[in-house]
């Protein structure tokens, strides 16, 4: 074998050397350079899409830097323990998870129904639970929570429904958004007839969310103090927009809120009650699903947000398959990866340069099998 | 109300679509005819015929107690007989097809029940005579069905569905020991796609009906005892699951 010759092992291997040589002393001129190296290491693997040795993840990162990130736990749909340990084995799955986050998250919000039927044993159980969570927990209120007392129990647990805080530079506002007309007096329900009606989802009987009014004007107000650069991150139980009004994956008065928070820069609403995989954005305003750890909703027969990528048909043979948890990245322009990380599957992540871009950049992987 | 008397009414809803019509709906009992029973001076069952004048009484069978099938059978044989001795020119399944005759008139008919009377208003004899010239095929099974009798199948097939919908979501009635209920995953039936079925249920290792995943759903998710396929609960929801891809293509063997 003569001089000058190289295998394609020991080409490789050089490369390869050269590559992490370059990696140390990376700058923006150099760094094309080594992405093309790179780009060749991996397709000299035979790698149809080449990315492990690339670039790509790290100038990305360089264009929207992280801010901070929170997780989510939401709707664990709590029966009492004697009656539902699944629903229990799920939170404390959940509660598992968010503490095994390295680095651990800022908070982690509860997005909402906590308890199955609104009864105090559900909610003092969730608590209970939700107490061994290591990073502060930020409460938010579900129709489970509330139509058997109309919220008494919740409240006296974990105070007012309504609030907002700012951290990090970014405002954040917890709403109520499962509120009803009264379908109730006229029928003559028991409060726990109402809490049944509101817990299911196919029937015609009960009223659609809302924010109300009195909740909007409180709304108004909180935001008049906040500059319209600030990033605005609100977190409300049912989606802020109209997806499927039979099954109540719907608010009402949308369109109102929608409208308050339409002068600000960038604005973000995570939202719980529809367990799936879900994305929308209308003008400023990006939308995100979070899943539940009780079970998973199937998508809408219609009214499926154009942006949404569906998560891959739930199996019924797994007690966990289509639910987890979740993380939420607030990059440094206020916009928002948002991670599903469901649970025994890959997780999902849903980047803001897919919203911003209208679903041409960066769209998550396509289910195999989505609804019928 | 006992099976055997379910079955009895049911055969009088055949007898006269009035009679149908009237069970269907039953919301405004004050704007129809209200068939007044002679009381049974020994306290026996007494029956009323849909025409909304016949009676019987029961001997041997007191009020509140169950008929067996076999008097059953007899006590609506009796009363069709009764029916054919009083509309001795009348063909019941075209009375059947009849236009809603006017209602009959409250009159106290204790001790007159078996009267021959002849042909009444709700026999439809007259209507009979009216559509002879019709130019339909008549003389066979189909042929004298009307839209009322579809009315009156549409609306059992609806009670069957409705069976199904509330076994659906009522934990209870599914049998559940967690207090799960079909309708928490599958609102509306959503992804319960029976059109596919049967398919190759990969988790099963074998092809599989739409009642074996009804019965794989019970037993696991739902924590049941699984249904027997003829169980009246699973007919029912198969009805309504069905009834909830009404217009998708059947595609069996569809994942």
């Amino acid at each position: 074998m003569g001089k000058g010759y190289k295998s394609i092992e020991t080409k490789y291997y050089e490369e390869r050397a050269a590559f992490f040589d370059e990696l140390g002393k990376l700058d923006r001129r150099a760094f094309l350079r080594v992405a093309g190296i790179s780009a060749g290491i991996a397709a000299g693997m035979g790698l149809v899409t080449p990315q492990s040795f690339q670039l790509v993840r790290v100038a990305e990162a360089q264009g929207s830097k992280q801010r901070f990130s929170f997780a989510y736990i939401s709707d664990t749909h709590l029966y009492k323990k004697e009656l539902n340990d699944r629903f229990v084995r799920s939170i404390l799955r959940a509660v598992d998870d968010v503490n095994a986050l390295d680095p651990q998250p800022d908070f982690v919000l509860f997005g909402g129904d906590l308890a199955q039927l609104g009864q105090a044993e559900e909610l003092k159980l969730g608590a209970e639970i939700l107490k061994a969570v290591k990073a502060p927990v930020k409460m938010m209120v579900g129709e489970h929570d509330w139509f058997l007392d109309m919220g008494e129990k919740w409240r006296e647990l974990f105070g007012a429904p309504t609030y907002s805080f700012d951290h990090k530079g970014v405002h954040f506002v917890v709403l109520n958004s499962i509120l009803e007309k009264d379908f109730w007096t006229e029928r003559g329900y028991t409060p726990m007839e109402r809490m049944k009606v509101v817990a299911g989802l196919d029937n015609a009987i009960q009223s659609r969310f809302e924010v109300g009014a009195e909740q909007r004007k409180w709304l108004e107000q909180d935001l008049a103090k906040v500059d319209k650069k600030t990033p605005l991150i609100v977190f409300s139980h049912s989606p802020l927009y109209k997806y499927y009004r039979p099954w109540n994956f719907w608010t009402d008065d949308a369109d109102e809120v929608q409208a308050l928070l339409r002068p600000f820069n960038q604005v973000t609403v995570i939202h719980g009650h529809t367990h799936q995989v879900l994305t929308h954005r209308i003008g400023n305003i990006d939308f995100h699903g979070m899943l539940s750890t009780a079970w998973p909703w199937p998508y809408a027969p219609e009214g499926l947000p154009s942006l949404t990528v569906q998560m891959n048909r739930p199996d019924p043979f797994s007690n966990f398959d289509g639910m987890g948890t979740g993380r939420v990245d607030v990059l440094e322009a206020g916009a928002v990866d948002k991670l599903y990380r469901l649970w025994d599957r890959a997780p999902m992540n849903v980047r803001a340069s897919y919203l911003a871009s209208n679903g041409k950049k960066d769209a998550p992987p396509r289910p195999k099998l989505p609804s019928y | 109300m006992t099976y055997r008397k379910k079955l009895l009414t049911g055969l009088c809803a055949l007898l006269s679509g009035v009679g149908g019509a009237a069970l269907a709906t039953d919301s405004a009992p004050g704007e129809r005819p209200r068939h007044e029973l002679p009381p049974s001076k020994d306290g026996n069952l007494v029956l009323g015929l849909c025409d909304g004048e016949t009676s019987l009484e029961v001997k041997g069978v007191k009020e509140g107690e169950p008929l067996s099938r076999a008097q059953a059978l007899e006590v609506t044989s009796q009363l069709m007989q009764e029916w054919r001795r009083k509309n001795p020119d009348a063909r019941w399944d075209v009375v059947a097809q009849a236009p809603t005759p006017p209602p009959s008139p409250r009159k106290p008919s204790a001790g007159k029940s078996n009267q021959a009377e002849g042909p009444t208003a709700s026999s439809g004899a007259a209507g009979m005579a009216g559509k002879k010239d019709a130019n339909v095929q008549t003389g066979h099974t189909y042929g004298a069905f009307s839209e009322r009798d579809e009315a009156l199948w549409a609306a059992s097939t609806q009670a069957f569905v409705e069976e199904g919908n509330r076994v659906f979501h009522d934990a209870d009635a599914l049998g559940s020991k967690v207090a799960v209920s079909c309708d928490m995953c599958h609102p509306d039936a959503a992804n319960t796609h029976p059109e596919t079925y049967p398919k190759y249920q990969v988790q099963f290792g074998r092809v599989a009906l739409l009642r074996d995943m009804i019965n794989w759903c019970i037993e696991n998710p739902v924590r049941g005892k699984p249904l027997a396929d003829d169980d009246p609960k699973m007919k029912a929801m198969e009805a309504y699951i069905y009834s909830k891809r009404k217009g998708v293509p059947l595609e069996f063997g569809k994942h």
